[in-house]
């Protein structure tokens, strides 16, 4: 179990405020998913939770330990992945993961039901040295090495930055599978299509919380009509679209751009159609569809900011 | 105390494993022990000197033969002109000048008097002045077989005169790599300890490992240790083999005092030193702000250090910050030991103010560095 509770953390004197009064709750055995862009303060979080950041304000507690007294007992307790590759780049994948086992008194023998399946894919290159391992690789050992002690809680910051589609789908299911030993996990993503695949997921922006939920709820509550337009000028497309009165919002999303409209009635598309043709856009489709996550934190980031 | 050894083990794996570390650790001192010494020698010879003699007579034609005959001036240019040879300075090509008048014979012989005139390029300072020194001694010699030819002894009136008669204690030939090669052993020990140690910590910081090392069980303290007993270690074996092998083996150097309290006291300086090096780890974010900091910071250990001037001559405010330099004790230790076989309760005072800078710098680092920031 993890709790934050008012955290606030500032750097450079108070000029930049990283985490601005955040409260969560992340139950036992729960797959917790951090969204947000760079910079919205992902990391500071992990950091203070993994007590390697005292917090400026605010009680956090992870699996009932205080960050800040209890310190040493969290240590024992957690796994921690940085987003940054940070084991020993000189020594092989083996050294690593017995160093990591030894300084938490226990042994690679002991915990290698836990990361077997893990630790099978980087096996063949045991003796390779870690800086020269793969991008993928390296993301599995740093894994293996964060497991090593089998801890209560885990701890991934943008485990899946920087690494092929492939790998990212692979890790998110053994994510899945370590839930499954009643492994606490906390993950941040910059990638808003990651978020479904966690239990319950927070949205986080310039270090304020703008909402937590499991990720169909948040869809759900989604409180406008979504629609998609396409035509044969996309790029012109937007233009006239930011342009029209009756569009609240519009944005580029892949081939398709999404709009919400002001006062919504059956009236709305038809209309629009009609004077984009006017505007001379030729193969225009428009359909509802379901929101996305992404969608949802652009709506939630306007609503913040209007 | 079983992380610290886990600790070590891996410590000591990535220093055998690093390939430009280890020849940097273990070579780099030898070599330079091997190169320094012979550079490093105030014995200056090879001056370069112009003569300009107007005189061109036996008795100058004689002075002239007495100092190139001496070793230590090179002849580079013989003239008549004054201007010729100062050329030959400004050209670099020649550091003094010596003019011999006309009639310098004459004078000599009918007078009993005469004079020459000295122009000193002051540039090297060392030069000049050991140049002009060594001049003027043998032109007084000179001056002295001229009197004994010139004077008969029936005439000579015997003058009350002070004949000194030194005699060189401690290192009787007066031979300069006595003097030098404890104190570069000294230097080498000191660039191997205080840096390595700085850059090893710092590096961990630039990669990221110590937040993978701060969310483990390690603590503080076995961290630190995991990192400076290695560099200790180290610290002696290379003083070891500059020790035995070098100074004893090629300079044939063999200390008069115990080899044992050698050993206490650079056990207590590397830990004054190693704390520095943890110092200057705290204070940097990046390998190379860690090494800008040590370089500047073993730049002025050293000079101020004794190592090539002597501290008795340095300026009131230069000998108080050769005062706060550990180094400077390091190299008065080894010179007393190693010369003049100094033994423990000569060096007491030594010890206790090595032993305060071991606490004092220790104290600091271990202050300054936060588990938690």
């Amino acid at each position: 179990m993890i709790s934050l509770e008012n955290i606030s953390i500032s750097y450079n004197k108070g000029q930049i405020k990283a985490v601005d009064g955040v409260s969560l709750e992340i139950q036992k055995g729960e797959l917790f998913g951090l969204i947000g862009p760079d910079g919205a303060g992902k990391t500071s979080i992990f950091r203070i939770l993994t007590t390697l950041l005292l917090p400026d304000e605010g009680i956090a507690t992870v699996d009932g330990w205080d960050v800040i007294k209890d310190f040493e007992n969290i240590r024992k307790e957690v796994g921690y992945m940085p987003g940054k590759f940070s084991l020993y780049q000189d020594l092989s994948i083996e050294e690593n993961l017995n160093f990591f086992a030894t300084v938490f008194n226990t042994s690679v023998e002991e915990n290698m039901d836990l990361i077997k399946e893990i630790y099978d894919q980087i096996a063949p290159f045991k003796t390779r040295r870690a800086g020269k391992l793969s991008g993928g690789m390296k993301q599995k050992l740093a894994l293996c090495c964060a497991l090593i002690h089998r801890p209560s809680v885990l701890f991934l910051d943008e485990p899946t930055t920087g690494v092929d589609t492939v790998s990212r789908k692979e890790f998110w299911e053994m994510l899945k599978r370590l839930k499954s030993q009643g492994i606490t996990i906390m993950v941040s993503t910059p990638y808003m299509d990651e978020a479904t695949l966690c239990e319950r997921i927070a949205l986080i922006q310039d270090g304020k919380i703008m909402t937590v939920n499991s990720p169909d709820k948040i869809i759900e509550e989604f409180p406008y009509p979504l629609f998609a337009i396409k035509s044969d000028h996309m790029i012109q497309l937007l233009t006239d679209l930011r342009e029209n009165p009756s569009i609240k919002s519009c944005n580029s999303f892949g081939e398709n751009h999404h709009i919400i409209f002001k006062n919504f009635d059956e009236d709305s598309t038809y209309q629009l159609l009609e004077k984009l043709k006017s505007k001379g856009h030729q193969g225009l489709v428009i359909s509802k569809i379901t929101p996305t996550i992404e969608d949802c934190f652009i709506a939630l980031m306007d609503q913040n900011h209007g | 105390m079983s992380n610290l050894k886990f600790l070590l083990q891996k410590e000591f794996k990535q220093i055998f494993r690093n390939k430009s570390l280890l020849p940097l650790i273990f070579v780099m001192p030898i070599i330079q022990l091997l190169v320094m010494p012979l550079a490093a020698d105030y014995e200056i010879k090879n001056i370069n000197i112009s003569i300009v003699d107007h005189d061109k007579s036996p008795y100058s034609r004689l002075l002239i033969s007495k100092i190139t005959s001496s070793g230590y001036f090179k002849l580079s240019d013989y003239g008549e002109s004054f201007k010729a040879a100062y050329d030959q300075i400004e050209k670099d090509k020649s550091d003094l000048i010596l003019e011999i008048p006309v009639d310098f014979e004459k004078n000599l012989v009918r007078e009993n008097s005469e004079t020459l005139f000295i122009a000193v390029n002051a540039i090297n300072g060392t030069k000049a002045n050991l140049g002009g020194a060594y001049l003027q001694q043998i032109i007084g010699e000179f001056n002295a077989e001229v009197l004994l030819q010139w004077i008969s002894p029936t005439r000579y009136n015997p003058s009350p005169q002070i004949d000194v008669a030194s005699s060189n204690w401690f290192n009787p030939t007066m031979n300069y790599r006595f003097f030098m090669v404890p104190g570069i052993l000294v230097f080498l020990v000191t660039m191997v300890g205080a840096y390595m140690c700085s850059l090893n910590i710092v590096k961990e910081k630039e990669v990221g490992t110590i937040e993978q090392i701060n969310v483990t069980p390690i603590k503080k303290h076995e961290f630190i240790l995991g990192k400076l007993i290695p560099f200790w270690v180290i610290g002696i074996v290379v003083f070891s083999i500059g020790l035995f092998f070098v100074a004893r083996l090629i300079y044939g150097i063999v200390p008069v005092g115990s080899i044992l309290l050698l050993y206490g006291f650079l056990a207590i300086y590397l830990i004054a030193l190693l704390g520095v090096g943890l110092l200057i780890s705290t204070y940097s974010e990046t390998q190379q702000q860690a090494m800008s900091v040590a370089f500047f910071v073993m730049m002025i250990f050293l000079l101020m250090s004794g190592l090539f001037t002597p501290i008795e001559s340095m300026p009131t405010w230069a000998k108080t910050i050769a005062e706060f330099n550990p180094v400077t004790y390091f190299i008065e230790v080894m010179r007393m030991v190693i010369l003049k076989g100094s033994g423990f309760m000569d060096v007491t005072k030594h010890f206790k103010i090595m032993a305060a800078f071991a606490l004092f710098f220790n104290t600091w680092a271990i202050l300054n560095y936060r588990k938690t920031s």
